[in-house]
């Protein structure tokens, strides 16, 4: 609507985005350093597709989530929202814009309140934003339930009644129940069982070609955000370092990151034990604070100039860009 | 490989839980085999019986809840099950060792990197504290750790998570174990590091000759690790065979769906192919065949007979009779 370009629509645009969270330490809980957590993030999610966003344990995945929700206030950077900077906006700012971008979280068993019925806690959000009451309410919580596959009565039953899979279930008719544009899901489906991923990920699926809603899909399993997602982004400690269409990433790898993560890949075809280019053990404490590209220590091809200077997002082909000198002469 | 001797045989082993009048049958009569120098791997979803199974091999059920109703545990000839508590304790981290899943938890935090791997060794082993040191020094330099002789006196905190992975290692290697046991010990870690955990585990097995039962629900992992593999369903083996039987013929319903749900770049804009339902309770299992409400090739007598192990030969075998048809009683 609000979009500039008209044959692309960009839903969310994230741009040099960056959170420090402060190490305290001794008595007076003085500052002693900052955790670049999140450090020159761009981003862009086009209407109805799927952004992956994918990258090892503490890279800073879920802080990213967590700043477009505003459930933390970014240090620097814009966050645009159908062409709306939300980045500075107040808590009373966001409430009309909250139901536009609602988040499914990880751990289906933790993200329920147990002492709410299914339907209370998913019409919780209607409630809170006035949306609806009444009986309508109700046809609405019905309809819900039944769009995410599971039966109307179950709206009384208590979250410990449920398999995990239906939890998560609970979990993104929560989420829709507002009728968001742009849903968040953190690593959905890596709690659940291999029989039952395949059923929300399918599920995910249709409720996108129905509602055309637009996901970032984080996840550190490469073979679902491969099956998944039409923009990958490859995240290491607080740094995107490579981004490109999908398709793109996997046959065109850049960043020599993004090529140790896909040849670690566990590829479920027996004999092609692959050749595997492991990475040196990441033997540092987090260089947050030093100088020089992220991936210095572990890079096969580092160079004297990688420990000194920063590198730029630069530009290697259509929508693809890597953070690495090496990436643009390949 | 084939023609090496087996090491460990469990057959026809079943453990339930009891809790008030409920009873789950956790493990209901599986049987399996590792032979010397094999990796077995265990696949199957959480609560089929996979880590029941491997800690029973250790006698490290609780009991009560838990009891071991049936069957036996041949390994080197002996049944482990027949065993007393001071008999076990010998074989115990000495020749059966284990590793965990989640390395931070299943390390002690108030002891030192030292402590831990010189533990199992002060048990089983008699000799003198220097001699110990070495050993532990040694063992950190196999698993493959930078600088072992600072780390020894560093606490789990002060390590990565793969780090801890590899200490779990070395005190399941202290011993010299003629099998190690490892239960989804990739499981909380990051693709990158798990691809280093699973070649040094393939590495290691290979220099010293052991025997690897690994558990995981992972078929990635499984394609690039195992010899052979039993893929387990609500506690009891429903397919085996060897890997390539396993992923470029699978006989089962259950494997065939689990194949075919795993997403990949292959499939893309494709629908992924979906078990429907979900693990049956292990407290109120089916009739029948356990998988049956679930699987698309049902006929009536699933619902009623529990299913016969199909022989496709070459040791593949599979719980289906429906989906067989060479010459079996149970093929109606």
């Amino acid at each position: 609507m609000k979009s500039k370009s008209k044959d692309k629509q960009i839903i969310l645009c994230v741009q040099n985005l960056k959170k420090y969270f402060p190490i305290r330490r001794g008595f007076f809980q003085k500052i002693a350093g900052w955790v670049k957590a999140v450090d020159d993030v761009s981003l862009e999610i086009e209407q109805g597709k799927t952004l992956g966003l994918v990258g090892e344990s503490g890279c800073g995945k879920t802080t990213v989530a967590r700043l477009i929700l505003k459930l933390l206030e970014p240090d620097h950077g814009k966050i645009i929202f159908r062409g709306i900077d939300i980045g500075e906006f107040t808590e009373k700012d966001m409430k009309p814009l909250r139901k536009e971008i609602q988040i499914v979280f990880q751990d289906p068993f933790g993200s329920l309140n147990p002492r709410m019925t299914t339907g209370l806690s998913i019409e919780e959000g209607l409630r809170i934003l006035g949306i609806k009451r009444g009986e309508k309410r109700k046809e609405r919580l019905e309809k819900l339930l039944k769009m995410v596959g599971m039966s109307p009565d179950s709206a009384d039953r208590y979250p410990h009644e449920f398999s995990g899979g239906q939890r998560q279930r609970i979990c993104i008719a929560r989420a829709l129940s507002v009728d968001p544009s742009l849903v968040v899901c953190d690593e959905p489906i890596s709690a659940l069982d291999v029989s039952i991923q395949a059923q929300i990920i399918n599920l995910l699926k249709d409720l996108q070609d129905r509602l055309g809603l637009s996901y970032l899909f984080i996840s550190h399993d490469l073979n679902v955000v491969s099956y998944l997602c039409s923009t990958i982004s490859v995240m290491y400690k607080g740094q995107i370092m490579e981004s490109a269409p999908a398709e793109e990433l996997f046959e065109n790898p850049c960043h020599p990151y993004t090529l140790s993560l896909l040849s670690a890949i566990p590829d479920p075809v027996p004999g092609k034990r692959h050749k595997i280019k492991l990475l040196e053990p990441d033997l540092y404490d987090y260089p947050m604070t030093s100088k020089g590209c992220r991936f210095q220590g572990r890079c096969p091809i580092e160079e004297p100039r990688c420990l000194e200077e920063n590198i730029g997002f630069e530009k290697v082909g259509e929508k693809h860009f890597a953070r690495c000198w090496k990436a643009a002469n390949k | 490989m084939t023609d090496n001797k087996s090491l460990i045989s469990v057959q026809d082993l079943k453990v339930y839980f009891r809790s008030g009048h409920d009873c789950a049958r956790a493990v209901d009569g599986i049987s399996f085999e590792i032979r010397q120098e094999e990796t077995v791997c265990l696949v199957g979803e959480s609560g089929c019986g996979k880590t029941v199974s491997a800690l029973s091999i250790l006698g490290l059920i609780p009991t009560p809840p838990g009891e071991i109703a049936g069957g036996r545990i041949l390994f080197q000839g002996k049944n482990l099950l027949e065993l007393d508590e001071e008999d076990m304790q010998k074989i115990r981290g000495n020749r059966i060792a284990m590793v965990f899943q989640e390395p931070l938890t299943s390390l002690n935090p108030v002891f030192n990197i030292e402590d831990q791997i010189g533990e199992a060794i002060r048990i089983h082993k008699n000799i003198w504290a220097g001699e110990l040191r070495d050993r532990c020094i040694k063992l950190l330099k196999d698993v493959g750790i930078p600088s072992p002789v600072q780390r020894l006196k560093d606490y789990p905190h002060q390590l990565s998570g793969g780090q801890r992975q590899r200490v779990m290692i070395a005190m399941a290697l202290a011993c010299d174990p003629d099998l190690i046991i490892a239960d989804e010990p990739t499981t909380a870690l990051d693709v990158t590091v798990q691809a280093q955990i699973l070649q040094l585990l393939k590495s290691i097995q290979k220099t010293r000759s052991m025997s690897v039962l690994y558990i995981t629900h992972d078929l990635g992992v499984v394609a690039n690790i195992a010899d052979r593999v039993y893929v387990m369903y609500s506690g009891i083996v429903t397919e085996q065979g060897n890997t390539a039987q396993i992923f470029d013929d699978a006989r089962h319903p259950y494997t065939q769906g689990l194949l075919a749900s795993l997403p990949s770049r292959s499939k893309r804009g494709k629908r992924l192919f979906s078990i429907p339902g979900t693990v049956p309770n292990p407290a109120y299992k089916p009739e029948g065949c356990p998988f049956h409400p679930r699987c698309p090739h049902a006929i009536p007598i699933c619902g009623k007979k529990y299913p016969k192990m199909c022989d496709y030969g070459q040791a593949h075998l599979a719980r289906c009779p429906v989906l067989f048809e060479g010459e079996t009683d149970a093929n109606k």
